[in-house]
């Protein structure tokens, strides 16, 4: 046992007797190629995962617990000058279905789905019978129904948030305010005019999620959402309803086909309320087209008739042509001019301007008008607004229809001095309207409340003008003037009417546009109002009596309401039937 | 030598632990967070349907109906308005 001699020490490699088995040479040499070669198919396939292809795998890795979420962001609020909630954004979900997963619901899981949507069991059916891979089942359910729905847990059903917009005072400021489509889109007035303002710029995040579902952290940059700007409307809605619900009052009481009312701040062009009847709910909007949806004291023009007389007798005034107690002739209450002939309804005599003005003479104020150029008439009509668009931002708002002077008629020019032959919408009338309220000044509306006051506008009269031309205007309200009824207890107010024949088919009908613009108080003025009612078809259709007196009610409220002293005492005979908005 | 390697292992070990807590504790703090911002959002959700809820409310046309029929209050008596003489502020309600 020669081996076993030495067992601890273990023998030197090259004395092991493996060695001496002989094996073939190319044996081992193969194992160590296959070996070779296992390893660098391993490097190869390493290399092409981790350098050539590692973009396709990170992503899928990020895909395994990587979310990108949005966040959403609301659409800015519109609020009245004191804040009141015009049109607020509420979450609400809208429910929507994978068919092919929601055809494995169970009748029962049906039955209850379609009792929470409030809709047959068979138009649900309708709906996911669709062959697509997404169908809205129903939009703007509220949050509640929403969770019911959640905790049915039903297959194939999932929840969206979305965004609802709510018009509280709804009908009331329905044409200023507008309203949005069912994705956010501003479709009318002011939800359309800033809709780039109002409209929120959602955020989003990445984050990672855990099985679930919660979020565990924040990776990579977020973008924060930015919800939309509350805008602040110079309405005071206060305000607003007073003219609302008088307007209406008197289209339900004159059986008018339509109207509208504006009041403005004379201060600085805010307008305080802007309501046109027929009006429509915003909320509610189903079966909702035409005329309601018109706003039409900016998106339609009539001819305004005698409410464009004081603007002559100003001018006249202004170039020294006359004074106010200038007579003027005219009888017989005809006039005729080249071929055709103008009449006043009922003849007047020898008449001073301030009568003229007082009394609305056509023919008074067709021969002051046509001892000017058709240059200079032009140019008045032009300073005053007529012939421009506002410019309040508003969507479809109208230039009116003012013909080049070039291409007057002595007619024409005598015509227009009574405001016809001539278009402007009711907003350019009560803009007009503001140089007689303050030093004469034409000033820019706004329906955005204005921080600063007094602003100021293009001048059109001198402040001796204006102070006269408020006199004539207070005398139309006076007894002697057109609109008596306009009168308001405990103010000096002034105003005009107008009464003008509507034109059908290119003829003037028996029908008739009533409206009076006035300005109070008369010592200091405040307010423009422009009242326009279309059609009164009572049988009583002058501007005085069908629109002077919704004019003194909503004064007489908007006054008291702005907090504005008194300047006349309160004796006159009442006008107030305890009707007038509290 | 070894005892120094060891050391250093030990160190890492404890190193790696701690590492694995704070992060799971992060995660927890964070979620926390995420759960009061969810909440906070909540929160301004019902503001704004409370401050709906209550300008449906207010709105002129029901406050003028409640005054006249449940309240039965009447527009004052133009001769029954006394007048106070004193300079009022402009605008306002």
């Amino acid at each position: 046992m020669v081996v076993r001699r030495r067992p601890q020490r273990g023998h030197r490699y090259t004395e092991s007797p493996v060695l001496e088995l002989a094996l073939q040479g190319w044996r081992s040499r193969t194992v160590g190629l296959l070996l070779m070669a296992a390893l660098l198919a391993l490097i190869i396939r390493a290399f092409y995962l981790q350098v050539i292809n590692n973009d396709f795998l990170q992503e899928k890795g990020d895909s395994r617990y990587r979310r990108d979420i949005e966040v959403s962001a609301s659409r800015g609020k519109i609020v009245d000058r004191h804040g009141d909630m015009l049109a607020v954004s509420t979450p609400m979900q809208s429910i929507w279905a994978i068919p092919a997963d929601a055809r494995t619901m169970t009748a029962e899981q049906k039955r209850q789905l379609a009792g929470l949507l409030e809709m047959g069991v068979r138009e649900l059916d309708g709906k996911i019978a669709a062959d697509k891979t997404f169908v809205y089942v129903r939009r703007q359910v509220s949050p509640e129904t929403g969770a019911r729905i959640a905790a049915l847990k039903l297959p194939g059903i999932h929840q969206e948030k979305e965004y609802r917009r709510f018009y509280p005072t709804a009908d009331m400021t329905a044409h200023i305010v507008g309203f949005t489509g069912v994705d956010d889109k501003g479709l009318e007035g002011v939800e359309l005019a800033f809709q780039q303002s109002l409209l929120g710029r959602p955020g989003n995040r990445t984050v990672i999620r855990d099985r679930r579902g919660n979020i565990i952290e924040d990776v990579g940059a977020m973008r924060p959402p930015q919800d939309g700007k509350d805008i602040r409307l110079a309405l005071d809605s206060k305000i607003q309803y007073l003219a609302y619900s008088q307007l209406k009052a008197t289209v339900d009481t004159y059986k008018a086909k339509a109207g509208g009312v504006i009041v403005v701040d004379t201060r600085n062009g805010e307008i305080l309320a802007l309501v046109n009847w027929p009006t429509y709910n915003p909320n509610n909007r189903q079966n909702l087209s035409g005329a309601p949806l018109r706003n039409r004291a900016i998106t339609d023009t009539f001819e305004p008739g005698s409410v464009m007389k004081p603007f002559i007798a100003a001018l006249a005034l202004e170039q020294g042509k006359v004074t106010v107690n200038t007579p003027i002739n005219t009888a017989p209450g005809r006039m005729t001019i080249g071929s055709a002939t103008i009449s006043d309804p009922r003849p007047h005599g020898l008449l001073t301007v301030a009568e003229v003005i007082q009394k609305s003479s056509n023919i008074g104020t067709a021969k002051i008008a046509l001892g000017f150029t058709p240059k200079e008439m032009w140019e008045l009509f032009d300073k005053l607004g007529f012939g421009q668009a506002p410019n309040l931002g508003f969507p479809g708002e109208v230039n009116g229809r003012l013909r080049p002077w070039k291409t007057w008629r002595p007619i024409e020019q005598a015509t227009m001095s009574y405001g016809h032959g001539i278009a402007v919408s009711l907003i350019q009338l009560a803009r007009a309207y503001t140089v007689f309220a303050n030093d004469g000044e034409l000033m820019p509306l706004s329906l955005l409340s204005v921080d600063e006051t007094p602003v100021h506008g293009g001048r059109v009269f001198s402040p001796q003008t204006v102070r006269e031309s408020r006199l004539m205007l207070e005398m139309a309200v006076q007894p002697g003037g057109t609109a008596p009824r306009a009168r308001v207890a405990g103010y000096r107010v002034g105003g005009k009417t107008g009464t003008a024949h509507k034109i059908e088919g290119g003829v003037y009908a028996h029908k008739y546009i009533a409206s009076f613009v006035g300005i109070a108080p008369i010592s200091d003025p405040r307010l423009v109002i422009a009242v326009m009612i279309d059609e009164p078809s009572t049988g009583v259709h002058y501007g005085g009596d069908v629109a002077g007196p919704a004019f003194s009610r909503i004064a007489a409220g908007a006054l008291r309401t702005l907090g504005v002293p008194l300047d006349a005492p309160l004796q006159m005979a009442a006008v107030g039937t305890g009707k007038e908005p509290l | 030598m070894l005892r120094f390697n060891m050391t250093l292992l030990l160190v890492l070990v404890v190193c790696a632990l701690a590492l694995v807590t704070s992060q799971h504790r992060a995660r927890k703090l964070f979620q926390e967070l995420e759960r009061e911002q969810e909440r906070a959002r909540q929160l301004d959700v019902e503001y704004g349907q409370l401050q709906l809820e209550m300008s449906t409310w207010a709105t002129h046309p029901r406050i003028e109906k409640i005054a006249r029929e449940r309240l039965r209050m009447v527009q004052p008596d133009v001769a029954g308005r006394p007048i106070v003489a004193v300079a009022q502020p402009a605008g306002g309600r």
